[in-house]
């Protein structure tokens, strides 16, 4: 295989990825470590380097059309994001001190833990009372419906912002956003509403990659040869999947992506765990 | 429903004021085209010139002094080095966040919101100590 084909191959496969995952709302990230290093036989610490450019590129492409709506809750997102990128960093750090076969593991079981939770439908948790905490930092809010401002109160602000820490140290260890971990932090525990915890949570998956971007960056996993093709192929994929699909989330679809996720999981901890990766 | 000072939420936009949000998604577009655009011409030009060679991705290997400093990246890309290029493209979209986080900033200061300011500004510190290099 020449380097021509290797990066016409990569580009078709990201541009894939990033459409499926706008469809689905899973984001391209999760599904890019494990074709490079199973379908393409790409090092562990390239594919983490390209996925977290690829991350950073979904994010800021869906940011720039999420922007007006209003949804977006800048004091929730800015107060986690200390939790997020401090992770990032010790995440990143942290990939450097471990094997990569230990990752794929690792990897494998968080996507586990992504298919399941986009195989299930999302739950919204109203809160009832006022978190002391969330007042103190002015986190409660509102958004705009067509029937005016809904308000909405922020709770369990410790646990969020602990799992968020989780979310960032995941990210910078796996070069993933951590979307899965971050709509559990924000709807399950903190109970914000779906349209304000999606545009909060991608918000906050760009600043918590380019937080691990700098320390790739630096250790030389962002590979030039190999982030071309895989940031315009998912640029490329997320822009058509979000044309192709405004708002609703085909449900067979999410599904589908699931079971592929999971079994993609289980061959990265098959081939981690047997030390091919 | 009525607003406390400074809070966010309600039409016509979320904080601060509305031209903010719009430089701002103008900004954030922007980065992700002029970035995809330096990856494509650097791209291109890597394709001719070495799009015959063989891959070698099967193995990572640390090359010292390479593109992994902003300042060589930005060095190679001036020199015209295709590599470079592309990596000054992806720098690019690194920093469109980091730009998110430093608008953020002046929004909170328009506020007077010195919580968030101070938040913000730990925030944006840890992007670019990241950035430059500075971390482990």
């Amino acid at each position: 295989m020449t380097i021509l084909v290797l990066t016409l191959a990569l580009a078709a496969g990201a541009f894939l990825a990033g459409l499926l995952g706008a469809l689905t709302g899973l984001g391209g990230g999760v599904v890019i470590v494990p074709l490079l290093t199973l379908g393409f036989g790409i090092d562990f610490r390239y594919a983490v380097g390209a996925s977290l450019v690829a991350v950073i590129a979904t994010s800021s492409g869906a940011a720039a059309a999420y922007m007006r709506e209003g949804y977006t809750n800048m004091r929730v997102g800015m107060f986690l994001e200390i939790a997020t990128t401090v992770g990032a960093v010790l995440g990143a750090y942290l990939a450097s001190q471990v094997s990569s076969s230990a990752l794929a593991v690792v990897f494998g079981v968080v996507l586990i833990y992504s298919a399941w939770t986009a195989s299930r439908p999302r739950a919204e948790h109203p809160a009832l009372a006022p978190d002391p905490l969330a007042v103190r930092l002015r986190l409660d809010s509102s958004y705009p419906t067509p029937a005016g401002p809904h308000r909405y109160l922020v709770q369990r602000v410790p646990l969020g912002f602990s799992l968020m820490f989780v979310a960032g140290t995941l990210s910078g260890l796996l070069g993933i956003g951590s979307g899965a971990v971050k709509v559990l932090a924000m709807d399950q525990v903190m109970g914000l509403p779906f349209k304000v915890s999606t545009t909060t949570s991608n918000f906050m998956i760009g600043v918590t990659a380019a937080a691990s971007a700098g320390v790739y960056l630096q250790r030389g996993y962002i590979d030039p040869g190999i982030a071309m093709p895989v940031m315009l192929g998912v640029l490329a994929g997320a822009t058509v999947g979000a044309t192709l699909l405004v708002r609703a989330r085909p449900r067979v679809l999410r599904l589908v992506f699931s079971v592929v996720v999971f079994a993609l999981a289980i061959e990265m901890i098959y081939h981690g765990a047997t030390g091919r990766i | 429903m009525a607003q406390p000072a400074g809070s966010e939420g309600g039409p016509p936009s979320s904080w601060g004021d509305e031209r903010v949000e719009l430089a701002l998604a103008n900004v954030l577009r922007a980065g992700v085209m002029l970035a995809a655009s330096l990856v494509l011409i650097g791209g291109v030009i890597y394709l001719s010139r070495h799009g015959g060679g063989r891959p070698d991705y099967g193995r990572f290997v640390a090359e010292p002094g390479t593109l992994n400093h902003p300042i060589r990246v930005l060095r190679a890309a001036l020199a015209g080095e295709s590599l470079g290029i592309i990596q000054l493209g992806v720098l690019v979209l690194i920093v469109t966040p980091v730009l998110r986080v430093a608008f953020s900033l002046v929004a909170f200061a328009r506020e007077r919101d010195r919580t968030y300011v101070a938040l913000t500004a730990l925030v944006l510190g840890i992007l670019l100590l990241s950035l430059l290099g500075v971390l482990p």
